[in-house]
């Protein structure tokens, strides 16, 4: 892999690296956070600057790797230089807060959890912007949406900043979904998620009939991230965030992601009437409305974030037009934006840091408390107002100009424009004026919490870096951005990039005149409604009518409620309901192909029942019924009955040409009868006072799952059956199986082939899974509390005791089983260990040619442990044999696991396997293969857990004596 | 054959569905005894069953289509030794949940 590639993954990868390692550092070490958050970020910039070469000039850097190459789906990085400025910005701009943030978090806050949510959201943003999969995008674009509800809410104390975060994560969250799918519907157009070929197929896509729906769903996605109109409500909502944040999220990143994605499809799906008909009133409306409602509001950051949207609202709009030229400005405005509002999110967190509030009311003359914050601020605001010499004045006449500009022949909406952008710019004169004027100048401030004064230089320092670009840019356009800007430009377009002219001064023309009639009108519009805006009333808002916040806010609370009762009323909050509704789902499932399809029985050949079989399943299925019937009271015979209904499966096993299966199955009856035995002694005895059949309820229950059980039972039945007589595919995939199994796999007996060799992972994970769940039974024993009334022994061995006390003259609290109990069965039962260990080891070994295998022998080997705690009781086997079978299950998962990777020493895959017949003198000829070794794993694996769970279960009940030790004599006093 | 089978699996299912559908946590460890019976026949049969030919290869036996099926028995030897296991974890949970609330309802409380 060539070192850019590298340096791709490493771009992607160290933000989430950096985010899990800044997590774990210590929750004071505000400076080593920072320090290592700002060197990330500083990575990543200096990967970026040193890809430059590869970007410029249209060209662009790619990294594949398939994922799931069937589905289209595949991880692919794509730097171009679209994405390459993103990178600059996400990178420089996120080194700029990190530093900041380092002085503006106080002591008292987890700094580590910003930290680490931060880079989370850097690592999720370079996501977007340098994914080269559709789908890819998506996934980072949602994981853009979680980290900003985990940053928004940060101070998750406050009610405000917890609101906010849900509303963003809901919002945005939302329009991710509408984007995944459009997303999808875009594949399905294009034929694939490759972004360099969806790019690439602008005229298949805009021919096709399913374009209005993807452009209506991708564009739900672009503009509630963008927090364009009318979902631009929870943009100042976010605004509880902490100010780094706001000035991360806010200005260079997260809303910018929806303009990105806009810009990033624009050669694909721009150029088309519904595009302009959509996105332009939008762009149009959101850059009015912000503008104008940030003139209106009292609260410093609630200004920006109106500003913020009415900006974004501004690039929409370039985006809408459909001229190349517009892409230009909005690429440039997008950059200016980033600049100059990132500054000022900064510049209102000094401010709110240093004078502790953000009341614009109670703010004022500030400039002579802090001078240095009041001059960067000052450029700052111009530069958004769009001041001459600033950087925000040339993207803002480029977009003047193309405003007047005709785009759609004869659209009134079109020639509205110019008008329309006219007094946008008039009220983002006026709020920025204010914004200065009112915080800076006038009375000086006497109720300020605190002493305002400039803070500390490495709080303004990034404030400066900022402002000093703005300026730079506002000044020499040609020098500092020309090249910049042309990379991206150059990104967006394809490699293109039309005519267009950074020049300060382009004559006089109409867009200057605009220009001029914003800012004299801006000025007038301030000083005419000064006195009044410092009035007493609140920020201003949307009027009722088109605030949508508030009928989302309403439409949440009635979702809710009505879920809530929902869940009473279906009853989901007990067990038996929701089993209910699972089995009836289930049974329609399976009745569907019968009602509505044209899918019925037809017996075929059928050959006569067997006798025998028809007889053992009259035993079988009145076990099965009598089970059902007396599992409520008669536990015991319960447990009985359910064996012999698994004997009869069993039998069926072995009778229809399934040997190994009838072998498990005997094993796994004998464990799990006995497991069983051993639960019953800690149940709860009859109540004799529950309430009986007579409650009608209770009656009516039951006949509903009568009902149910017996159409689920019928279900089943003619399923099977319409399946068994259905003539079977000989061309399955069993016949490829039975053709390889003894030519690839070494082996005579299909099924274990199959389990350790074709199928050798889905084995791997079995084990897993068993080892797991012994684990989990071990782990939730050892903190087991029975309930008290089951810790006294049983009456029945009260009274054996009591019995042998008299007789036997036995030392108290001597818990050793005698030797006259089961005197011949338990000396038959350990005579019967080394059989039993010799017949595991021959199921074991012959099971890759016979009937046998390790989850056989691993069982078998596990009934003659079980055998000898039955026969001597824990203490006597313990003190004989060493059991361990915790190690049991890691040594066979580990051998599993190792022969698995052993393949790769050869350059094979995991799992391959090897095979050889080896004569070995007076045993004979035996398979060697390395699938031996493998079931060889699963044998101890499945004898160290199904060991592991039956002990422990056993040895509950000796330790609940030992630790109380009373139970037992207070029964036996009880009895006296 | 097949209809002996079928019905098999009918009363299984059958007396499994009723049983889960019980309010006694014992009641319901023995239903998904049942039901595991019944859905391991069903897995079963889905290779269509046949009568004294195990997949044991036989060298002289050339004609392949004689052999039952390998494919269900494999996934059905598993699901038999998961479902001890799930039985187990059941169990388990259902002795811990008795001695929290020291009843056997599995809600954890007696209906009201």
């Amino acid at each position: 892999m060539a070192l850019e590639q590298s340096l791709l993954i490493l771009l992607i990868v160290s933000p989430f690296v950096g985010s899990v390692v800044a997590a774990f550092l210590p929750a004071t070490a505000r400076n080593s956070e920072a320090i290592f958050a700002g060197f990330i970020a500083l990575i990543n910039l200096g990967i970026a600057i040193f890809l430059t070469p590869h970007v410029r000039d249209g060209g662009v850097l790619r990294l594949e790797a398939s994922w799931i190459p069937l589905l289209g789906l595949d991880f692919v990085l794509r730097l171009d230089g679209f994405a390459w400025a993103f990178v600059c910005l996400i990178s420089g701009i996120g080194l700029l807060v990190t530093i900041y943030a380092r002085y503006y978090m106080s002591p008292q806050d987890p700094v580590p959890r910003f930290f680490s949510f931060l880079l989370g959201f850097m690592g999720a943003m370079l996501g977007v912007v340098i994914s080269g999969n559709l789908i890819q995008i998506v996934f980072f674009w949602e994981l853009t949406s979680l980290f900003s509800f985990l940053l928004i809410g940060y101070w998750h104390h406050s009610q405000s900043a917890r609101t906010g975060a849900r509303r963003a994560l809901l919002t945005t969250g939302a329009g991710g979904l509408c984007l995944f799918a459009g997303m999808l519907v875009l594949g399905q157009i294009v034929g694939s998620y490759d972004l360099d070929v969806v790019l690439h197929s602008g005229d298949r896509i805009a021919e096709s009939p399913l374009y209005p729906a993807a452009l209506i769903l991708i564009l739900l996605g672009a503009l509630t991230k963008s927090a364009q109109f009318p979902f631009h409500f929870w943009l100042p909502g976010a605004m509880s965030a902490p100010t780094p944040v706001s000035a991360y999220l806010h200005s260079a990143t997260m809303v910018k992601a929806g303009v990105f994605l806009l810009a990033r499809l624009w050669p694909a799906m721009a150029g088309h009437d519904l595009w302009f008909y959509i996105l332009a009133p939008v762009g149009a409306i959101t850059l009015l409305m912000g503008a104008a409602l940030a003139l209106f509001q009292q609260d410093l950051k609630g200004l920006l974030a109106y500003s913020t949207i009415s900006h974004l609202g501004l690039i929409t709009l370039l985006l809408a037009l459909n001229s190349e030229t517009a892409a230009v400005a909005a690429v440039f405005h997008i950059l200016n934006h980033a600049l100059f509002k990132a500054s000022l999110f900064m510049a209102a967190g000094i401010i709110d840091h240093e004078a502790g509030t953000r009341d614009i009311r109670r703010l004022g003359g500030l400039a002579r408390a802090m001078p240095i914050t009041a001059a960067l601020a000052m450029v700052a605001a111009a530069a958004m107002a769009g001041v001459p010499l600033m950087n925000g004045f040339l993207s803002k006449e480029m977009f003047f100009a193309e405003t007047v500009a005709t785009h759609v022949q004869g659209s009134f909406l079109d020639s509205l424009l110019p008008y329309v952008a006219t007094l946008a710019g008039l009220f983002s004169v006026a709020y920025s004026l204010r914004l200065i004027d009112q915080v800076f100048f006038g009375p000086k401030a006497t109720d300020l919490p605190k002493k305002p004064h400039d803070p500390v230089i490495w709080m303004l320092l990034p404030v400066g870096c900022l402002v000093l670009i703005c300026l730079l840019v506002g000044l020499f356009p040609g020098l500092i951005i020309g090249d910049f800007l042309d990379t991206a430009v150059r990104g967006v377009l394809l490699g293109q990039s039309p005519y267009y002219s950074l020049a300060i001064w382009h004559g006089v023309n109409t867009a200057l005149i605009m220009s001029v009639l914003a800012m004299i009108g801006g000025v007038v519009a301030y000083m005419a409604l000064r006195t009044w805006l410092s009035g007493d009333f609140e920020g201003a808002r949307m009027p009722g009518r088109l605030a949508l916040r508030k009928r989302v806010e309403r439409a949440q609370t009635a979702l809710g409620r009505a879920w809530a009762r929902s869940e009473v009323w279906l009853g989901l909050s007990h067990l038996q309901p929701q089993l209910r509704w699972i089995v009836c789902v289930a049974i329609l499932t399976i009745a569907w192909p019968f009602l509505f399809r044209t899918w019925t029985i037809e017996p075929g050949g059928v050959e006569q029942p067997d006798t025998a079989l028809l007889f053992v399943w009259l035993i079988g299925g009145a076990c099965a019924i009598g089970a059902a019937y007396q599992a409520k009271y008669h536990r015991l015979a319960a447990l009985i009955m359910t064996g012999g209904a698994g004997l009869a499966v069993c039998v069926t096993f072995a009778w229809l040409s399934a040997p190994d299966l009838a072998l498990t199955q005997v094993l796994v009856e004998v464990v799990t009868t006995v497991l069983l035995l051993l639960g019953l002694r800690w149940l709860p005895k009859r109540k004799e006072d529950i309430r009986e059949a007579a409650d009608l309820r209770a009656k009516r229950r039951r006949a509903a799952d009568a009902v149910i059980a017996c159409l689920g039972g019928v279900g089943l039945a003619a399923l099977s059956y319409a399946v068994m007589t259905a003539p079977t595919n000989p061309e399955g995939i069993a016949r490829w199986l039975l053709t390889y199994a003894y030519s690839e796999g070494g082996g005579r007996n299909v099924v274990n082939v199959i389990l350790v060799d074709f199928r050798g992972f889905d084995t791997l994970g079995e084990i897993t899974v068993l080892g797991i769940v012994a684990l989990s039974v071990y782990a939730l024993l050892r903190r087991f509390r029975p309930a008290l009334e089951s810790v006294a022994a049983p009456t029945q061995k009260t009274f054996q005791d009591k019995y042998d006390s008299l007789r036997h003259e036995r030392v108290a609290n001597d818990r050793q089983i005698d030797a006259h109990y089961l005197l011949i069965p338990g000396l038959i039962m350990r005579l019967l260990f080394p059989l039993i260990a010799m017949m595991a080891m021959f199921l074991f070994l012959r099971g890759h040619d016979l009937p046998g295998g390790g989850f056989v022998a691993g069982l078998t080997f596990a009934v003659a442990f079980l055998l000898q705690y039955m026969a001597g009781g824990a203490r006597w086997v313990e003190e004989r044999l060493t059991i361990l079978p915790t190690l049991w299950i890691g040594f066979g998962l580990l051998t599993a696991l190792g022969v698995g990777a052993g393949a790769w020493i050869w350059d094979l895959p995991f799992l391959s396997t090897y095979f050889s017949y080896k004569e070995l003198p007076v045993v004979g000829k035996i398979p060697v293969a390395s699938a031996l070794i493998f079931d060889y794993g699963v044998f101890t694996m499945v004898t160290g857990a199904t060991v592991l769970i039956l002990v422990a279960l056993a040895h509950q009940a000796v330790r609940w004596q030992r630790m109380t030790g009373r139970g037992e004599k207070i029964a036996l006093e009880e009895d006296r | 054959m097949e209809i002996v089978i079928a019905i098999a699996i009918g009363i299984l299912a059958a007396s499994g569905i009723w049983l889960i559908l019980r309010p006694r946590s014992f009641q319901v460890i023995i239903g998904l005894s049942l039901l595991s019976y019944a859905i391991n026949l069903f897995i079963f049969s889905m290779g269509g069953i046949k009568v004294g030919s195990p997949p044991l290869l036989d060298p002289a036996q050339k004609d392949l289509t004689v052999y039952a099926d390998p494919v269900p028995q494999a996934l059905v030897l598993t699901a038999i030794v998961i479902g001890f296991a799930t039985t187990a974890l059941f169990l388990v949970v259902l002795l811990a949940s008795r001695g929290l609330t020291g009843g056997d309802h599995v809600d954890g409380r007696e209906e009201r």
